[in-house]
């Protein structure tokens, strides 16, 4: 019983982990069709700001939640601005540039931080769930997880600025006739996204180590948890976020964590085969 | 490096010079050793230390006044974590630099890309690193522990302090991780125990929440964990984040070799078990006395490690036997290696085995303690049996392979 409930926790710590590496790159690539092969490295990127900041004293939480996010948010607009605004449309230039970017990244934190794993502990102690412990942290991932699809939820849905940025995104044109700079819209979103993947790598930072090509372990997986979810953004991240963390765990649980993550490839391969355009391209067709 | 039309001449001038004037021309050229480390890139927490360990002992020959009355020249490259760059720059090293002798190599992968290049050229080598055991040829001189030298002293102490009867074992996926993780097994066997699961994780594995939920469900009496590199750090935090520290004790074969326990935090770090030849913590007048002249070369002692040391070691021995057969030539130098020569390094007595051309050394029972290595027992001496049950060099001197051994 006990380890069933242990199972539980990993399958929705693993659910929680696949929705924060993929939120980012929801928003720049499932709202904003950009490739974005430097997600990773935004990625990468938060987990430094963090240490960083965490080094120097911060309080990891505000490290974690408030900094990592606004230093990469900041990075992004930066990004925007030099490179991707010149790009939009241009997927396969996008692609190239992204990548180009990402490792202009790994060079210049290997060269300030050097190429040694670095790590914080994590911040909230482990507690015991009948004859188990558990990695109380999982706990802490879960939440922030379930908190930020709330959250993008409420700002896409509620918020005239959410609004604003769907229409901007479905027809550019027909939102700057009405007076907003498809311009400036780009730069935020794409703005927001980065801070996305900078919240994610710190959230992570305090479970695995941190090398400057980290990054890499994360991008085949965001883009195939965005892609699998089909058109709709938050709904499409919840659902493949689900399946596949589920397969993984139980797959990790019942033979090793190596074939989970084979299980989770295999998975996606017959998920985009079935629904070549995503499981919102059929199911939960009119949700966000 | 590069050779031009007028350093090729100028020299060539010099060299006709010297053979026709019968000056002893040799007498001020420099002896050059050759290196080869990764010294950037992702294994360069390895690297970096070994080649100033490799440079510091270089300096110490040359203050005493060299080898054989002659400087030692280093030429180092390096690899930058890319196996192609080895072979390259071995060809370089043995062709165009036309080294005396090749101390480097990290993974059991570079070491196998070179050896045979240095074999056939009659370069000798030194692979200064610990590894898994097997290697057999008589151009190579390797004075890392193997695994029966550090998992025959490890497993019985960390199971007699813990009074384990059931082990659980978690092996990095390739051969060291395989062959150590087969080691384990056999010297748990040979203490009354018994290994309840063996799991091999592939070196890029972060992500270690089911395998800390399986080993619980299987509560074994101790994990034994030979996990390599920054991803699979990550099952040392995740299992103290789980609160497991209390309730299993750890030990390991490879934590703390690139000073990995600096990198963890006290909390994570303190207890786990290890066996290694050299601490910083040992209390050894030479100990003390190759950390003041690191200290005083590079700043601070912090950096030092195992392979570092080992790398030290290397070149202390081939200094050795150079002295030793009073010559360079490769055959010369190898048979005063095979007389069974000795270094006293900061690891303590290092000693050539003429069999197998490993090394037998001192062995340290180790506890991680706010992060250092503190030193429980010292096993002087320790074979390296792996390797002396399937190569003898004195038999078979044309011997060329790693065996793979069977246990």
């Amino acid at each position: 019983m006990d380890f069933i409930l242990v199972i539980v926790v990993e399958v929705l710590y693993a659910i929680g982990a696949l929705v924060l590496i993929s939120a980012g790159l929801a928003v720049i690539f499932g709202m904003m069709r950009v490739i974005n092969l430097a997600h990773g490295e935004f990625m990468m990127l938060g987990g430094y700001a963090t240490i960083t900041a965490v080094d120097l004293g911060v309080n990891v939480f505000l490290a974690m939640l408030v900094l990592a996010p606004a230093v990469v948010g900041v990075l992004g607009l930066v990004v925007e601005r030099l490179v991707i605004r010149h790009l939009y449309g241009r997927l396969i230039d996008t692609m190239l540039a992204t990548w180009g970017l990402s490792l202009l990244f790994v060079g210049i934190v290997t060269m300030v931080f050097g190429n040694t794993t670095t790590g914080i502990s994590t911040p909230i102690p482990g507690f015991a769930l009948g004859d188990y412990q558990v990695n109380g942290y999982n706990f802490f991932i879960v939440l922030v997880a379930a908190a930020l699809l709330f959250l993008m939820l409420a700002v896409l849905r509620s918020t005239r600025s959410g609004l604003i940025a769907r229409g901007t995104m479905q027809h550019a044109d027909m939102a700057a006739s009405l007076g907003y700079n498809p311009d400036r819209i780009y730069m935020l979103t794409f703005a927001c996204g980065s801070a996305l993947s900078g919240l994610a790598g710190a959230v992570l930072a305090p479970l695995v180590g941190l090398v400057p090509t980290s990054g890499g372990a994360y991008i085949a997986k965001a883009f195939i948890t965005v892609i699998a979810g089909g058109p709709a953004l938050i709904a499409g991240l919840a659902s493949s976020a689900g399946v596949f963390g589920l397969i993984n765990q139980i797959f990790s649980f019942a033979v090793s964590p190596v074939v989970g993550e084979v299980a989770l490839l295999v998975a996606a391969v017959v998920l985009l085969r079935l629904l070549p355009r995503g499981i919102t391209d059929r199911l939960f067709r009119e949700s966000l | 490096m590069s050779i031009n039309r007028r350093h090729f001449l100028g020299g060539s001038a010099a060299l006709t010079g010297a053979a026709v004037l019968g000056y002893p021309a040799a007498a001020a050229d420099a002896i050059k050793l050759g290196s080869v480390l990764d010294s950037s890139g992702i294994f360069d927490a390895y690297g970096k230390p070994m080649d100033m360990a490799m440079r510091l002992a270089v300096a110490d020959i040359n203050n005493a006044g060299g080898l054989l009355g002659r400087p030692i020249e280093v030429v180092a490259y390096d690899t930058q974590s890319d196996m192609a760059l080895y072979s390259q720059y071995a060809q370089q090293l043995t062709r165009e630099d036309q080294v005396d002798v090749v101390h480097g190599g990290i993974l059991s992968a570079s070491r196998e890309a070179i050896r045979q290049i240095l074999r056939k050229s009659g370069t000798l080598y030194f692979y200064n690193v610990l590894y898994e055991g097997g290697v057999c040829d008589r151009n190579i001189f390797i004075n890392g522990v193997t695994p029966a030298q550090q998992v025959e002293a490890l497993v019985p102490y960390a199971m007699n302090k813990v009074g384990a009867r059931t082990v659980y074992i978690l092996a990095a996926d390739y051969n060291y991780g395989q062959i150590t993780a087969k080691w384990i097994q056999k010297y748990v066997g040979d203490n009354g125990g018994e290994t309840v699961s063996v799991d091999f994780f592939p070196l890029d594995v972060s992500d270690f929440g089911s395998t800390i939920a399986k080993i619980q469900s299987t509560a074994p009496d101790l994990v034994i964990a030979p996990l390599v590199g920054g991803a699979h750090l990550s099952f040392f935090r995740q299992w103290a984040a789980a609160g497991m520290k209390a309730r299993i004790p750890l030990a390991s074969t490879t934590l703390g070799v690139g000073n990995e326990h600096k990198v963890l935090t006290a909390d994570e770090g303190n207890g786990i078990m290890v066996a290694y030849n050299y601490s910083q913590e040992l209390d050894t007048p030479k100990n003390a006395e190759f950390k003041r002249k690191w200290a005083a070369a590079y700043g601070d002692d912090t950096a030092i490690h195992e392979i570092a040391v080992s790398n030290y070691q290397g070149v202390l021995t081939w200094a050795a036997a150079v002295r030793e057969a009073g010559s360079l030539e490769r055959d010369s130098v190898v048979a005063a290696l095979e007389t069974g020569i000795s270094v006293q390094g900061p690891g303590g007595t290092v000693t050539v085995d003429p069999r197998t051309h490993h090394a037998v050394l001192d062995v340290h029972l180790m506890e991680i303690e706010n992060q250092g290595m503190t030193v429980i027992d010292t096993l002087p001496r320790r074979q390296p049996i792996d390797t002396q049950a399937v190569c003898d060099l004195e038999a078979n001197p044309d011997d060329n392979q790693q065996y793979e051994i069977e246990i």
